[in-house]
């Protein structure tokens, strides 16, 4: 399988953390620290990956790894980035910056900017499990609509998050970087191609992994593979990739009804009573396998 | 070589020649000249260096605390608004025990927004693990900056150190300085050689979850390295003073504190015009002196001590405060000659906040003020008609 090397000794993010079982952003980091490869210093912002990564004294990364807050991974890569051209060594390491949704699109996006429009030869990675899962699943500028968080709970005056997921993808777009994409846990091998096309980039380049997480969207932890890929079969995940600015590849699919996602997570499980609610939903699926072409 | 330079830039100018290979700075007032300082030289080719325009000083901070990990000399400036938004990272550095070195150029607080100088704003961070040390002009400036690196980097503190100077009174004026000699700074100050740094070829894991089972251990090697530090500062500004041919740096500096009955304890340029009050009450056969404190970071428990013991009133003289306490520079001195059993009285005096004018008059009514036990802050300088609007 794609970003797996044979030898589990030497991926490079170790098994043996604290990830809960069906964590799709443990299996999501691992094949990105895998396709970047050893010579690589990743800056991880906080989040539930670093805290199932790093309790002292152990570290599951087998790269050299630093973590300093929750919205600064990007400035920190960028000072990473510019001592390795002061260094002269920028030719040889790669530098990723990485974070959940909330530490990139919210907190983070500030620094995220910064980072892009400054230029620095940076792998931006957004582990979008679509709330703030480390501190008890709250609701974040990517979290869907009518999803029930415990900061968007779902009652007699609420369907849920009453807002849709901030566009992140088109916003790095717009910092006229060389390379921005899209993924998904459910194509590991499109992951890793990702990352290594990415890295092949001068500059800053931006990807955004969707990865469910058991425990915030309550679903089955063997399900987080089916649900990813019905994410993106739905036309609520669209995979796609700019280069400079132009799409250049988008995952068609054989468009599916939104409710066969949506039902297997109880985060949704509200909607299927609710059809004038489901049919928001629904829109923004529409709206998105249109915009991209997503239908065979 | 002696010049008559501004002290922000004589600041960019030392700051080139201690060498930091990557710099990051948001603009604020009055750190202004201190960052366009650099970026010129490193424009002009004068320095080679990477200075990273950042989009806030949160970010500032971030990126010198990323090359830092890295393993290259770095350094940035703020002040005020800045230095607080820098607070988290500020933390950060010292708990992951980087050697960055920073300027504060000391500015007010808001609210209200105020661009003249106190000390509020690096009072605010003293509890984060910084070395602080305070200029009182900007000769000494200069040295402080290139002994805070020395100290930061030394294999056994390896901590930040911030290093003050009155914002406008210094950063923006002028005086005829020593400027050391590249070669004396670079022979004092040999590259960089981390403790620990960011390198695919040996790769660690840096600023790892610290739990209950670790993390108290770790903020006792902080308390511990800064007890150290003490002897480390000492030690440098020696070393430094032989390099320059001039008494520099150090930890407190006593003036005419001997026979005296009376002494302020003050930081920064403040302790100038104390200085001046001193001699003026010298020549009518007062019995006065001034304890200036540079090292604020570690507190100089021994040395300030030795210069109290043998006073009758001792007066503290700060430019922050503690809103709903005690100013903090006097609740340390207070609490440390009461620790030590010193006999003087001590009294609180706040001046200057919000770039107020400190004037002579006030220092003399300080002096004589300090007889009397109050026991409160009192607020020297303030004007009664707006306390009666
Ligand atoms: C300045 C700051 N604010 C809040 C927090 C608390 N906090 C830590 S992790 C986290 C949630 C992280 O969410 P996300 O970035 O989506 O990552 P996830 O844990 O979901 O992978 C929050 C709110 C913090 N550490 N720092
Ligand atoms: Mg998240």
């Amino acid at each position: 399988m794609a970003g797996v090397v044979a030898d589990p000794k030497r991926h490079l993010l170790a098994s043996g953390h604290t990830a809960c079982a069906g964590c799709g952003q443990a299996i999501a980091a691992r094949i990105v620290a895998n396709a970047a490869g050893p010579k690589t210093i990743i800056s991880n912002a906080t989040g539930c990956l670093e805290v199932f990564t790093t309790k002292a004294p152990q570290s599951a990364w087998r790269v050299a790894w630093i973590h300093s807050l929750f919205e600064n991974a990007a400035a920190v890569a960028s000072g990473i980035e510019a001592a390795l051209r002061y260094l002269g060594r920028i030719d040889e390491v790669k530098v990723i910056a990485q974070g959940g949704d909330g530490g990139t699109a919210d907190i983070g996006m500030g620094a995220l900017s910064g980072m892009l429009e400054r230029g620095h030869g940076i792998l931006y990675v957004c582990y979008d499990n679509e709330a703030y899962m480390n501190t008890g699943v709250q609701r974040s500028g990517l979290t869907p609509l009518d999803s029930n968080t415990t900061t968007s709970p779902v009652g007699k005056r609420s369907h849920g998050n009453p807002r849709p997921k901030k566009p992140l993808l088109e916003i790095a777009v717009a910092h006229n970087i060389p390379y921005a994409a899209s993924a998904s846990v459910a194509y590991p091998a499109d992951i890793e191609r990702k990352v290594k096309k990415a890295l092949e980039y001068k500059g800053p380049k931006f990807l955004q992994i969707h990865v469910p997480c058991p425990l915030g969207w309550r679903h089955d932890p063997s399900l987080t593979v089916e649900i990813a890929r019905l994410a993106v079969e739905t036309g609520l995940y669209p995979l796609v990739e700019y280069e400079n600015g132009k799409v250049v590849s988008v995952r068609k699919v054989k468009v599916k009804p939104v409710e066969e996602y949506l039902k297997l997570q109880g985060r949704f499980r509200h909607l299927l009573k609710e059809p004038e609610v489901l049919e928001e939903v629904r829109k923004v699926a529409q709206a998105n396998i249109e915009k991209y072409g997503l239908a065979i | 070589m002696k010049k008559f330079v501004e002290g922000s830039h004589a600041i960019a100018e030392i700051i080139a020649k201690c060498r930091p290979g990557v710099i990051s700075a948001y603009p604020i007032t009055p750190q202004t000249h201190i960052v366009e300082g650099l970026a010129k030289l490193i424009a002009d080719g004068e320095l080679d260096a990477e200075f990273i325009n950042v989009e806030s000083e949160h970010s500032a901070a971030s990126v010198v605390l990323g090359a830092s990990a890295t393993g290259v000399r770095v350094y940035t400036a703020t002040s005020s608004q800045g230095l607080l938004l820098m607070a988290e990272v500020l933390f950060n550095i010292a708990g992951m025990r980087l050697p960055v070195v920073l300027t504060c150029a000391n500015r007010a607080v808001s609210a209200p927004i105020n661009i003249w100088n106190d000390h509020q704003d690096s009072m605010t961070v003293r509890d984060s693990g910084w070395i602080q040390f305070y200029a009182e002009n900007i000769q000494e400036a200069i040295d402080l900056h290139v002994i805070a690196y020395k100290v930061a980097e030394d294999k056994r503190i390896s901590l930040p150190a911030l290093v003050g100077i009155d914002g406008y009174v210094l950063t923006h004026a002028f005086e005829v300085v020593d400027m050391p000699e590249e070669d004396q700074v670079q022979s004092f100050l040999p590259p960089l050689d981390p403790v620990v740094k960011l390198d695919p070829d040996d790769p660690k894991s840096m600023g790892l979850l610290g739990a209950p089972d670790v993390y108290m251990e770790t903020r006792y090697a902080i308390a511990k390295t800064m007890e150290d530090a003490l002897g480390v500062i000492k030690e440098a500004s020696e070393a430094y003073s032989q390099v320059v041919g001039r008494k520099v740096g150090g930890l407190v500096e006593a003036y005419r504190v001997e026979d005296a009955e009376k002494v302020l304890v003050a930081m920064g340029s403040l302790v100038g015009t104390i200085k001046d009050v001193v001699d003026e009450l010298r020549e009518k056969g007062e019995k006065v002196g001034v304890l200036k404190i540079i090292t604020y970071r570690p507190f100089p428990k021994d040395e300030i001590y030795e210069a109290l013991k043998g006073a009758k009133y001792v007066g503290v003289v700060e430019k922050a405060v503690s809103l709903g306490a005690d100013s903090p520079l006097f609740s340390e001195v207070a609490s440390l000659l009461y620790k030590k059993g010193a006999d003087a009285k001590v009294n609180s005096f706040t001046v200057g906040l919000g770039g107020r004018d400190i004037s002579p008059a006030q220092i003399r009514q300080i002096f004589q003020e300090v007889e009397k036990d109050e026991g409160e802050s009192r607020f020297i300088g303030l004007n009664e008609k707006l306390l009666e609007a």
